[in-house]
């Protein structure tokens, strides 16, 4: 579509800066799992869902140039945490692997579905590049999914671990579907449905796979969504991972890399 | 010195092959002169199969100590080109090690114990990754002349008579091309950008001129064993003419940027054709390699936690019926 009016460019930024910041923060946290994961295949697959995220925000700050942003680079490497908004999820440290692996889990599976809501978006361009995400975060889902199965039967101890990551994380994964300012236009304007389309998708995707693993979300204390970060309101460990995402770039943003 | 063989200038043949079957050594000499390939279900001499784990399991614990150095450069990386680009590197440096850690295990050694033995130090790996890397220019300088020198050993090796263990070679060699590219475009960026960049790679290039030097390891004494070992064709080719290779190749064009190597004495004899150089620091060679380096500590410890952090998720693979049977001939 072409953009009718200045409130739906807003809304559509809106919706492509998050979706960018999630992506580009995740995929940084996933990368620093290279060298180091428990074994050297899980080394090797976090780097590829990492080189996926961080080329999908590359793509995404593009189309966001397209509509008047500044380039890619520019708008990754050089705003402080205040102009970000990931989720507050996306910012926390790696953790432990089942950590790690549990907030794979549950976001990638919110990924998947937001991308098969947006390849319907009347947003075109968005759209197009959407349907080639699909084809990577299918392998994320799939391999989130095999390790979720395994691990959560494996042993007491694996089974433990993934239960407490899912309990630290659940509220954490409710933040992904903060609403902003301009849900109505977005879906207005068939941009997207929605994220309360997206988080009743995403709970009849998940919720059935946590059942079958028995692994429970309780209904005392987890369903309060950690909301603030589509605003900009973020946890101390955010600014560290752009000060150190940037320390490069920032010695001199004009000269060639 | 990514991986090589363990030469002792004292061993004479008939003591390295004094147990073995002569007609089967005879059969097996053969069919090396006859550019054969030998596979894990071959007969083999035991210094054949000692010294190829020794060198491949050397190789892979390279692969992924190496790692560390660049990895820890991913998450400051400049610019979407350069992160993702030194990603998809580090992560082929680790693919490298997974195909070199079962290229060994067909000779009949568990990963787990390869990398036991690395931790506890029993193990070596290449000593140029026991120095640190200090800034960006320092990781774009192991990109394209770290892995300059890798390639060189490497494609040396790789006509060698193991059959796993070249193929491994081939296909790592393959990617290691990329990675030369993209060190090389890196340092060119730095070398003709801004004068803090031009600095930057200067300094680092000095830092790792000496650790360059020694990556061939010393000259080599021709010995009855490193004889057998190269009519074996386990060792292709001598140290000195891989680091003769190296320079080579890259002095001319470390030089064609406008940087300088830290040698008043580096040039090239026109006469023998052979590069002429102050002679390294071999008993620094020699205390990095028995753990006194800069970074031995570091980089040994990092892979103990990494290994002792990842032990549930390992054991939580294992199936309770099912026993390890080792891949050997």
């Amino acid at each position: 579509m072409d953009f009718f009016n200045e409130q739906q460019v807003l809304a559509a930024k809106e919706l492509l800066y998050k979706i960018a910041d999630d992506h580009l923060i995740l995929g940084h946290r996933n990368s620093e799992w290279t060298g180091l994961g428990p074994l050297l295949e899980e080394d090797i697959a976090f780097s590829s869902m990492a080189q996926d995220k961080i080329g999908q925000s590359e793509h995404l700050y593009n189309l966001l140039h397209d509509l008047g942003e500044a380039d890619a680079d520019t708008v990754a490497f050089t705003r402080n945490k205040g102009q970000f908004h990931c989720c507050q999820m996306v910012e926390l440290p790696i953790g432990t692997y089942d950590f790690s692996l549990v907030r794979h889990f549950l976001f990638d599976f919110a990924a998947a579905v937001r991308f098969d809501l947006l390849a319907e978006s009347s947003y075109e361009n968005l759209a197009k590049i959407v349907k080639k995400y699909r084809g990577e975060v299918k392998y994320h889902t799939m391999h989130a999914n095999t390790w979720m199965m395994q691990l959560s039967a494996a042993n007491e101890e694996s089974h433990t671990r993934i239960q407490n990551s899912l309990n630290e994380l659940w509220n954490q994964a409710l933040g992904m579907f903060e609403e902003g300012p301009y849900e109505g236009i977005l879906k207005e304007s068939g941009i997207f449905l929605g994220e309360k389309v997206l988080k009743e998708r995403w709970l009849s995707v998940v919720l059935p796979l946590l059942e079958k693993y028995g692994l429970t979300v309780s209904a005392v204390n987890y369903w309060k969504p950690v909301n603030g970060g589509r605003a900009g309101q973020h946890t101390e460990h955010l600014q560290p991972l752009l000060d150190e995402m940037c320390e490069v770039f920032s010695t001199d943003p004009s000269a060639e890399w | 010195m990514y991986g090589n063989a363990d030469i002792d200038p004292n061993l004479k043949i008939h003591s390295i092959v004094a147990d073995e079957d002569p007609i089967k050594l005879a059969a097996f000499e053969a069919r090396i002169a006859a550019a054969d390939k030998i596979e894990p279900r071959d007969w083999m001499p035991k210094e054949y199969r000692r010294q190829l784990i020794r060198m491949i399991e050397q190789h892979a614990h390279s692969e992924i100590i190496g790692a560390l150095p660049e990895g820890t450069w991913i998450t400051r990386a400049p610019g979407f080109r350069r992160k993702l680009a030194l990603m998809a590197k580090v992560q082929d440096e680790v693919g490298h090690a997974q195909l070199l850690y079962s290229a060994a295990e067909t000779l009949g050694k568990t990963r787990e114990a390869m990398i036991n033995d690395l931790i506890s130090g029993k193990s070596k790996y290449s000593n140029i990754f026991n120095y640190p890397a200090p800034t960006w220019a320092d990781s774009a300088v192991i990109a394209w002349l770290v892995d300059a020198g890798a390639i060189i050993n490497q494609t040396t090796n790789a006509k060698g008579s193991y059959g796993p263990y070249v193929r491994a070679l081939e296909r790592i060699c393959y990617e290691e091309s990329f990675h030369l590219k993209y060190g090389h475009d890196n340092v060119v960026h730095l070398a003709t950008g801004t004068a803090v960049q031009r600095i930057s790679v200067q300094k680092a290039i000095n830092r790792w001129w000496p650790p360059l030097m020694h990556f061939f390891g010393p000259p080599d004494s021709i010995s009855e064993h490193s004889v057998i070992l190269m009519r074996w064709k386990v060792k292709m080719a001598s140290n000195e003419d891989m680091r003769q290779q190296f320079m080579d190749m890259y002095v001319p064009k470390i030089w064609d940027l406008g940087l300088t190597l830290p040698d008043p004495k580096l040039s090239k004899n026109k006469e023998t054709g052979l590069w002429e150089y102050t002679e390294p620091d071999w008993a620094e060679f020699k205390r990095v390699i028995n753990g006194d380096g800069p970074c031995n500590k570091e980089r040994l410890a990092v892979r103990k936690m990494a290994e002792e952090k990842g032990r549930w998720v390992r054991h939580a693979l294992l199936r309770k019926d099912a026993e390890y049977v080792t891949p050997l001939a």
